[in-house]
């Protein structure tokens, strides 16, 4: 019950998108078309699955204060939560590169559906958010944080691909020229977010 | 050279802005932007890490490989944004505290690897710095336009100091709940997008 009521909340009501803008840059840039917008928000799923538990795993056990205390008795009181940061981007990154690769030799379809986006994702900021986040919330067991992941991942799946259905069928509005392309995605990512407002409490 | 050192150091404040005409770094833009306070510590942290990643990322450009370029700057970018981050928790605990998440965030800010991406590596250092630190300021006026406009419409306040008159609010006057919560801050990006555009009426697509 707990597993759910985490990944209705990190889709609903923690959004990355409509509560706490992460990933924007790629958000705004990459939902012009709904198929783009489809690719990437399943590669931002699938990496936000695989390097959240890796970082929750390392960060539990090896970076929080006094997490090296299974070392023994005099490895109590380290505390290395300060290179957390540093060591998050570099698994990230490392991941990416690795799923790039793996994905490029055994599933050439889905590379070339994803491929473009995969090197991008490195620095999106909803991924380095996710681990950021998971920091910040004490998980008890890995298997909150692979929850909080694919929440998260399907949260931003979700919206992306909104906004790129609300833009393509925008196309043909007649928007004041000045505000006409950014400026009124702008604004409609500000109504969407309002909207996704009334799923503020939920809790079950 | 000289009007060129001037075109680096301008351009980013206002005619090619980071987050109104680029559309970068957008994610803290919005999020740290409620109160002048966070806002404007956010705009210093951004313009230090900026100047200072793309001079060191510029003294090293030559000796990097191409491969590994994106690795190196993410290292260089998150020292130096855990340099920051340390400072922040040890002379204003508060406010690294409000700003949370997005202190660390500012490793993938998107302005501080794209001015890396597309200046840092082909140019010398001081350039480099300079550049760095005017898109940082560029970065930091809007989010101080969009702080000043949500702090005084949401809470009435600049600074966390009351500006709104007390016997305005006696005569029925109430803040506006929705400056404070997150899909304002996009509107009101929006909207600056809007304006400036009006006046520049080359940027319109």
């Amino acid at each position: 019950m707990e597993y759910i009521n985490l990944f209705v909340k990190s889709i609903f009501v923690d959004n990355m998108i409509f509560a706490y803008f992460l990933g924007m840059c790629s958000f705004l840039a990459v939902s012009k078309t709904v198929k783009t917008a489809w690719g990437l928000g399943l590669a931002v799923i699938f990496v936000l699955v695989v390097t959240l538990p890796i970082n929750y795993l390392l960060y539990r056990y090896v970076f929080q204060a006094g997490a090296l205390s299974w070392l023994g008795a005099g490895f109590a009181d380290v505390d290395l939560s300060f290179l957390s940061f540093i060591i998050f981007i570099a698994v990230i990154a490392a991941i990416v590169q690795i799923v790039e690769m793996v994905v490029e030799k055994f599933a050439p379809a889905l590379y070339s559906s994803l491929g473009i986006f995969l090197p991008l994702i490195a620095v999106n900021c909803a991924i380095l958010g996710g681990s950021l986040f998971m920091q910040n919330k004490d998980f008890v067991n890995v298997g909150e944080a692979t929850v909080y992941a694919l929440g998260s991942g399907i949260g931003w799946f979700l919206a992306i691909v909104m906004l790129a259905a609300v833009r393509e069928k925008m196309a043909y509005n007649n928007v004041p020229p000045a505000l006409k392309g950014i400026g009124i995605t702008f604004i409609t990512v500000g109504l969407m977010a309002l909207a996704f407002m009334t799923f503020m409490g939920i809790s079950l | 050279m000289n009007a060129k050192l001037k075109e680096t150091i301008l351009n980013p404040i206002f005619k090619n802005n980071p987050i109104t005409v680029l559309i970068l770094g957008i994610c803290s833009a919005l999020a740290v932007t409620v109160e002048m306070k966070g806002a404007l510590v956010m705009s210093i942290s951004v313009i230090i890490v900026t100047g200072v990643s793309s001079f060191i990322l510029s003294l090293i450009r030559n000796t990097i490989p191409n491969r590994v370029r994106i690795i190196v700057q993410l290292v260089v970018v998150a020292m130096m944004v855990i340099l920051v981050d340390q400072i922040l928790k040890a002379y204003a605990y508060g406010i690294e505290k409000q700003l949370s998440v997005y202190i660390g965030l500012i490793i993938t800010n998107c302005i501080v690897m794209g001015r890396i991406e597309a200046f840092a590596l082909g140019n010398k250092p001081i350039p480099s710095l300079l550049d760095g630190l005017a898109n940082g300021v560029g970065y930091g006026l809007i989010l101080v336009v969009v702080a000043i406009f949500r702090e005084i419409f949401g809470s009435g306040t600049l600074f966390g100091v009351q500006i709104i008159p007390q016997s305005l609010y006696e005569a029925g006057y109430v803040n506006n709940g929705l400056t404070i919560l997150p899909p304002m801050a996009m509107i009101l990006i929006g909207v600056i997008i809007w304006i400036q555009r009006g006046i520049q009426k080359d940027l319109q697509e």
